[in-house]
C-alpha cells in the first residue's frame, strides 16, 4: 500500500489532447500575471493620450508621467505620511486581531456572553465610521487613540464573525470524541475548536487588514483638520487645498499600493498556515 | 502477541445495560427495554434496519446521552481510557498528522507524545500504517482514514471498543480487506467490541454474538451466538456454516422489518 504511485517508470507517450490540455494550462499560468500588466499598460496610455491631445491642465488631471515624478520628488513627505497611516493601520488590525479572538472565543464559551453581546458589535459594524468618528475625536483626547479606535471599529467585526463561526464550526464526531476521551473545556478549545477556526479566522483577516486601512484613512480625513497632519489621508486633503493634483494622485496611489501589499502579505500567511491542510489551500489538477 | 478470548459463557463482565429505555422530545421512543450484558472479549454486531435505536445504543454506552430509564453499569466502575470509538467516517482532525492523530486520546489525559510514543508506533503498525505517522489526513485513502480511526480507538487498549457503521461508506474491496484486519486486530489484542451494522454478512463474519434490532420502537427482537472458531478466514466466509449462520440472522432481520416480535 502507498500514497504515492511510483513515476520512476518510462513516462508514457503523451497525445494530442493531453499536449493541448498542457499548452492551455502554461498559456493560463503566464496570462495569469501578463494580462493585468497589458490592461496597466493600456491604461496608463489612453490616461496620457487623454490629457495630451486633450491639453488638459495639470491641476485638473495630471498624466501618469508628471505622477510619477511626483512621487519620485514628493517622496520624503509622503514617505513620512505613508509610515504614519501604516502604523495606525497596522496597529489597528493587531487590536482587531486580539479584540476580535478574544471576543469570539468568550461567545462561544458562554452563550449568555454572546446573547449579551453580539447585537452590539453587528450595530457597531452596520454603523458608518463617517458618523461615528466625529464624536470619537470629541471625547477621546489623544488622536492617536482616536484614529485607533476608528480604524478597530471597522476591521475587527470580521475577525468576530468569522471566528465565532469557525469556532462553532468543528465537526460534530469530533466533539463527541472530545466529550467521550473526558476533554476539560479548554482542551477543546485549544486542540479542537480553534485548529478548526484557523481558516475561517484567516478569512476574516484579510478582509481586516484592508478595512483598518480603510477605517486608518476614513477617522485621518475626519481628525485631519483638527492638527493631525502627517497621514496620507491628510496629505491628500492638503494637496487637495492647493491643487496640488499629482501629488493627490500620488498619494492614492501610495494608498492603494499598501492595501495590496498588506492583502497579499496577508494572503500568504494564510497560505503558509494551512498549506499543509486545508482544502482552500491544495493545488489539484484540472 | 496473540490474546485468544475464553469461550463465550465463561468470560468476564465488563458492562452491562439493564432495562434501558431511551424517549427523546417527551414521545419519540428510540429504544425500549434494551438489557444487554458485554463480556471481555465478545465481538457483539448490532444488527438491525434504520431507526431500530443501533446508534442510539452506542450513544447511550458512551454516556453522550442519558437514558430516559433503566441503568448502565460498569464491572468495576468506569474510568478514563474505558471506551474507543470508530464512527461511520473516519473523524479524524485534518490538521494533525497520523500519528498526532493516535496521540489524542493520551493527549487529553495530559500525556506527552514522546511518553507514548512507543504505543503510537505500535498500533500504527498493528493497522500497517506505521511508515505514514507523519502523512496528513487527506493524503490517506478512505480505507488507510479508516484504519487511522481503529488505531485511535485502540491505542489506549480499552476495556471496549464501539464501532459505528465504520465500513458502511467503503467499497466492498476495502471492505472485506478490513473485515479480515479487524479480525485479526481483535486475535492480536484481545479486544471487546460492539459493532453496529446493516450487513448480516458482515455481522455473522465478525461477531460471536448478533443482537437483532427491530424498529418503533426500537427493542431486540432476537439474540444469535455464531459458535465458529477465531481465526475466521476466505475459508470460512466460503463455508455451509457460514451461509447457515447467514440465513438465520437474515430471517431474524426479515422478522424485525415486518415488526413481528419474537
Amino acid at each position: 500500500m502507498s500514497i504515492v504511485e511510483d513515476n520512476t517508470a518510462a513516462a508514457p507517450d503523451v497525445d494530442e489532447d493531453e499536449l493541448r490540455r498542457r499548452r492551455a494550462r502554461k498559456f493560463e499560468r503566464i496570462g495569469k500575471w501578463v494580462l493585468p500588466v497589458l490592461v496597466m499598460a493600456l491604461a496608463l496610455f489612453a490616461w496620457d493620450r487623454l490629457v495630451v491631445w486633450n491639453g488638459i491642465p495639470h491641476y485638473i488631471l495630471p498624466g501618469p508621467w508628471l505622477v510619477f515624478s511626483t512621487l519620485i520628488s514628493d517622496w520624503p513627505i509622503l514617505f513620512d505620511a505613508l509610515l504614519v497611516t501604516l502604523q495606525i493601520t497596522l496597529m489597528a488590525l493587531a487590536v482587531a486581531v486580539i479584540g476580535g479572538v478574544g471576543l469570539a472565543v468568550l461567545f462561544t464559551q458562554s452563550r449568555w456572553m454572546e446573547m449579551s453581546f453580539y447585537p452590539y458589535a453587528v450595530i457597531l459594524q452596520v454603523t458608518p465610521v463617517v458618523a461615528i468618528a466625529p464624536l470619537i475625536f470629541i471625547y477621546v483626547d489623544s488622536r492617536i487613540a482616536g484614529l485607533l479606535l476608528c480604524a478597530w471599529l471597522v476591521a475587527f467585526f470580521p475577525v468576530l464573525s468569522n471566528t465565532t463561526l469557525g469556532l462553532n464550526s468543528a465537526d460534530h464526531n469530533l466533539r463527541d470524541l472530545f466529550r467521550i476521551y473526558g476533554a476539560t473545556r479548554w482542551q477543546r478549545l485549544r486542540y479542537l475548536q480553534l485548529p478548526s477556526a484557523l481558516p475561517y479566522f484567516l478569512g476574516g483577516l484579510r478582509i481586516a487588514g484592508g478595512l483598518s486601512l480603510i477605517g486608518a484613512v476614513v477617522a485621518e480625513y475626519v481628525a485631519g483638520t483638527g492638527g493631525i497632519g502627517s497621514g496620507l489621508a491628510f496629505r491628500i486633503l492638503e494637496a487637495g487645498y492647493r491643487l496640488n493634483i499629482p501629488r493627490m494622485f500620488a498619494a492614492l496611489i501610495l494608498i492603494a499600493v499598501t492595501g495590496v501589499v498588506i492583502f497579499a502579505g496577508l494572503s500568504f500567511i494564510s497560505h503558509m498556515l494551512l498549506r499543509k491542510w486545508h482544502e482552500s489551500a491544495l493545488k489539484r489538477e484540472g | 502477541m496473540a490474546a485468544t478470548s475464553a469461550p463465550l459463557g465463561q468470560r468476564a463482565e465488563v458492562m452491562r445495560i439493564e432495562g434501558v429505555d431511551k424517549v427523546f422530545n417527551g414521545d419519540v421512543v428510540a429504544l425500549k427495554g434494551l438489557n444487554l450484558t458485554v463480556n471481555s472479549g465478545d465481538f457483539i454486531s448490532l444488527l438491525g434496519p434504520s431507526g431500530c435505536g443501533k446508534s442510539t445504543a452506542l450513544r447511550l454506552i458512551a454516556d453522550l446521552i442519558h437514558p430516559t430509564r433503566g441503568r448502565i453499569t460498569w464491572a468495576g466502575g468506569q474510568k478514563a481510557g474505558d471506551l474507543g470509538v470508530v464512527f461511520q467516517e473516519p473523524t479524524l482532525m485534518p490538521w494533525a498528522t497520523v500519528a498526532q492523530n493516535v496521540w489524542l486520546p493520551f493527549r487529553l489525559r495530559g500525556k506527552t507524545y514522546n511518553s507514548v510514543k512507543d504505543e503510537i508506533i505500535e498500533a500504527l503498525r498493528l493497522v500497517g500504517l506505521d511508515k505514514f505517522q507523519n502523512a496528513y489526513p487527506r493524503e490517506l485513502s478512505g480505507g488507510m482514514k479508516m484504519r487511522v480511526s481503529i488505531a485511535r480507538a485502540m491505542v489506549t487498549k480499552p476495556r471496549l471498543i464501539l464501532m459505528d457503521e465504520p465500513f458502511a461508506a467503503l467499497d466492498e474491496i476495502t471492505r472485506f480487506r478490513l473485515n479480515n484486519d479487524l479480525l485479526a486486530l481483535k486475535e492480536k489484542i484481545g479486544c471487546t467490541v460492539i459493532f453496529v451494522t446493516h450487513s448480516v454478512f458482515e455481522s455473522v463474519f465478525l461477531s460471536d454474538r448478533i443482537v437483532v434490532m427491530a424498529a418503533r420502537p426500537g427493542r431486540v427482537i432476537r439474540e444469535l451466538t455464531v459458535d465458529a472458531p477465531y481465526p475466521r478466514d476466505e475459508v470460512f466466509r466460503t463455508s455451509s456454516d457460514y451461509a447457515a449462520y447467514c440465513r438465520q440472522a437474515s430471517d431474524a432481520l426479515h422478522e424485525a422489518m415486518e415488526g413481528v416480535a419474537a
